[in-house]
């Protein structure tokens, strides 16, 4: 094969809204061996669709298999392996109040983001920026002794 | 019109002419079932088991090529239909199954005979449906026959809660159907197909690969023209026997793990695999690395994912197998089927060297003559369906098929207990036919209780009981793999088979030498009953050739070669 590295790759998966058709979406992934690293769901505005998004990794022929098997979904209309692609995920810590506020303020608007909600103990941070920076961000957020950080999988739309 | 949806149910099953329906009543669908006993628009057959009324809806559909009907109840009924389910879904043979389900306002309270049904069956079948008003209920029906049989076929489960069987409402039955998100591909690329002829037209060895996508399609005519008109050789898959005709000279045989030796050779050697309708599954391949190792191949079928699945594919058709066919002939008008001359003389001294034998017996009956005189006696007109195992080895081997629908046989998923309710929906269908199911003294205990059934209704179907007191084919790789260590396999231990057939209303004949054979055979055919023919065969009879599970299809073991007369 021209490419048999396990690479990651996102998905874009056009559905009709109706029940059970995200299981569906699932169930073929568990069923057939193939991962899931981050999946986000939402309906499509003004239409009887829903949009999927699948970060996932395989090789070249896993690929081609996951599309056509996601393909043959009866709900499925549409299904996009992304190659241009401009790609979003949100991320949301909670910081001890007791921390660095302002470096903390700092930090997340260098990766687009600030703060969100100020509490008694804690504070909440937002952040969405591609991916990879997302993960950067929590890197960088460590010193600052997060006690609970939220992913929301990606987002991605064909440019 | 106003009804109830239990009335509709029926209402749809018979506008879309169905006219045998194979089920078992119980609580959740009993709605239906007091409608059903109301109209005479189509018979219901009462299985004595819900996994045998999808196995008889499923051999209807593979004798007729129409969608075949089971109706079960909620819970159990379901879940032991789930392997009729799954039997169909792995040969993709077009079912539309409906389930009971609970009433809505108990689905998720863990009600009596409550499971989740479309959650079970999700990976089993083409589509199913969780019916959730009564709105719905004509599109979904409509819906499920329609997409049982388009496309690459295969079983749809219409799971209907019972206060939706109770509710009345408007009924009108839709006469199309509209999903924008299925639309199957018939036509193939006329690109790829031209691609496809010249190369068929350049190449040295070719071979036809038929699987049973042609058998779905109806396509067995174009395809012995495109043969006849080629002169390429062809092998089948177990799903495609009797599609070239056993007296075809251009056959070779069936390929694969007990594959003949010319058609796993024609397979090693060949440099264009043309594969119609076919899924290069395991049990055909043996090892992908060495499987048409020299070969480009063409792959024409209607799901494309199917197509580069296991095998690269050099040129990808996806479309139904008749009209891509239908498309290849006037290309290959100027065909030059000389040049496929030294190669078919090469398989036919492949097939002079290992014939498709067996060593005969004077003492005992060989299981691949009873097969073979089967054919003598019923040949062509006959139906065989088979359970699984060694005799349905044998019976792919030896029987000579001549027209598709003829062999009906659980090929994909490999159902023990699937020949007796197979046989009698395909007796259901074709009455004046002989069917025969060809079955061991293990599979047949597993959907024995159909006896019952075909007696009842007078569907007199044979059961040739190739007998050898072993679960065959698990003991054949005992043999072979697991140095005679025979594990739970021995069957000594069993029923009086006359007394057994008797008991469910059928006739029993105990048979241990050829004569009794044939006497057996003929007495069946004019009793008109279901019949046992418990026919003694040597035990440690071995099916061969025999490809080990991931081996190179051009290592057989090869049965032991008989000298003709003449011959050193």
């Amino acid at each position: 094969m021209a490419n048999s590295n396990n690479e990651r790759r996102v998905i874009s998966v056009v559905v009709m809204n109706e029940s059970s058709v995200l299981a569906r979406v699932t169930a073929l992934f568990a069923g057939r061996g193939y991962n899931i690293e981050s999946l986000t769901v939402a309906p499509i505005p003004h239409t009887d669709m829903s949009h999927i998004t699948i970060e996932t990794k395989g090789n070249a022929r896993v690929m081609e298999q996951i599309t056509k098997q996601l393909h043959k979904l009866v709900p499925v209309y549409k299904v996009i392996e992304h190659e241009e692609m401009v790609e979003k995920e949100m991320v949301l810590v909670k910081f001890p109040i007791a921390e660095n506020l302002s470096d903390i303020a700092a930090l997340a608007a260098a990766y687009n983001g600030g703060i969100v909600n100020v509490g008694k103990e804690m504070v909440v941070a937002q952040v969405a920026d591609e991916p990879k920076r997302v993960k950067h961000f929590i890197e960088a957020a460590e010193r600052y002794n997060p006690c609970e950080i939220v992913r929301g999988g990606v987002v991605a739309i064909e440019r | 019109m106003q009804m109830s949806g239990a009335q509709m149910v029926c209402e749809a099953i018979i506008a879309e002419g169905v006219k045998t329906v194979f089920g078992y009543p119980g609580g959740a669908i009993m709605h239906v079932y007091d409608e059903i006993y109301k109209q005479d628009g189509f018979e219901h057959i009462l299985t004595r088991h819900e996994q045998a009324a999808v196995h008889a809806a499923d051999g209807y559909a593979r004798a007729t090529g129409e969608v075949g009907v089971a109706m079960v109840t909620s819970g159990p009924g379901f879940t032991n239909a789930v392997t009729g389910l799954a039997t169909a879904y792995m040969d993709s043979i077009p079912l539309v199954v409906i389930s009971g389900q609970v009433p809505l306002s108990l689905i998720g309270t863990d009600g009596f005979q409550e499971i989740d049904a479309v959650g079970i069956s999700r990976p089993c079948t083409k589509h199913n449906f969780l019916v959730r008003s009564l709105e719905e209920l004509p599109r979904i029906l409509k819906e499920a026959f329609y997409l049982a049989r388009s496309g690459r076929p295969g079983p749809i489960l219409v799971d209907i809660p019972k206060d939706i069987t109770v509710d009345i409402g408007e009924f009108k039955y839709p006469d199309s159907v509209h999903i924008p998100s299925y639309k199957p591909t018939y036509k193939g690329n006329n690109r790829q197909i031209e691609k496809a002829v010249e190369a068929i037209k350049k190449a040295k060895k070719p071979l036809l690969y038929i699987g049973g996508g042609v058998v779905l399609s109806n396509a067995y005519k174009l395809v012995r023209e495109l043969a006849e008109k080629t002169q390429i050789p062809a092998v089948e898959t177990l799903m495609a026997r009797g599609v070239m005709g056993a007296k075809n000279p251009l056959l070779l045989g069936m390929l694969g793990m007990h594959g003949n030796y010319a058609s796993n050779m024609a397979m090693s050697e060949t440099d264009l695999v043309i594969s119609l309708g076919a899924r290069f599954d395991d049990r055909v391949t043996g090892k992908l690395s060495e499987f048409a190792k020299y070969a480009d191949i063409i792959h024409v079928d209607i799901d494309p994912a199917n197509i580069a699945k296991l095998v690269d594919v050099d040129y990808p058709i996806v479309g139904d197998v008749a009209q891509v066919v239908q498309k290849m002939l006037p290309l290959l008008d100027d065909v030059n089927t000389d040049r496929y001359q030294a190669w078919r003389e090469i398989l036919k001294r492949y097939d002079e060297l290992h014939p498709q034998s067996y060593v005969d017996s004077d003492e005992v009956i060989k299981p691949q003559w009873a097969i073979e005189r089967l054919g003598e006696l019923v040949g062509e007109q006959a139906i065989i369906t088979s359970d699984v195992g060694q005799h349905q080895m044998w019976a792919a081997q030896h029987y000579p098929f001549d027209r598709p629908r003829q062999w009906i046989n659980s090929g994909g998923l490999g159902t023990m207990g699937f020949g007796l309710p197979a046989a009698i929906g395909a007796k259901r269908a074709h009455p004046e036919k002989t069917v025969i199911n060809i079955t061991g003294d293990g599979s047949i205990l597993m959907n024995v209780q159909e006896l019952v059934t075909a007696a009842e209704y007078k569907i007199p179907v044979i059961n040739v009981i190739l007998n050898n007191h072993f679960l065959g084919m698990v003991r054949q790789w005992q043999t072979f793999f697991y140095e005679k260590r025979y594990s739970e396999t021995d069957l000594t231990f069993q029923p009086n088979w006359v007394q057994l057939v008797e008991a469910c209303g059928g006739i029993g004949y105990d048979v241990t030498t050829k004569e009794e054979f044939d006497a057996a055979l003929k007495d069946a055919i004019e009793q008109d009953k279901v019949c046992f023919m418990n026919v003694a065969v040597n035990r440690f009879e071995n099916v061969l050739p025999m490809v080990p599970a991931g081996g190179a299809l051009f290592n057989m073991m090869l049965p032991p070669k008989i000298e003709k007369e003449g011959e050193k």
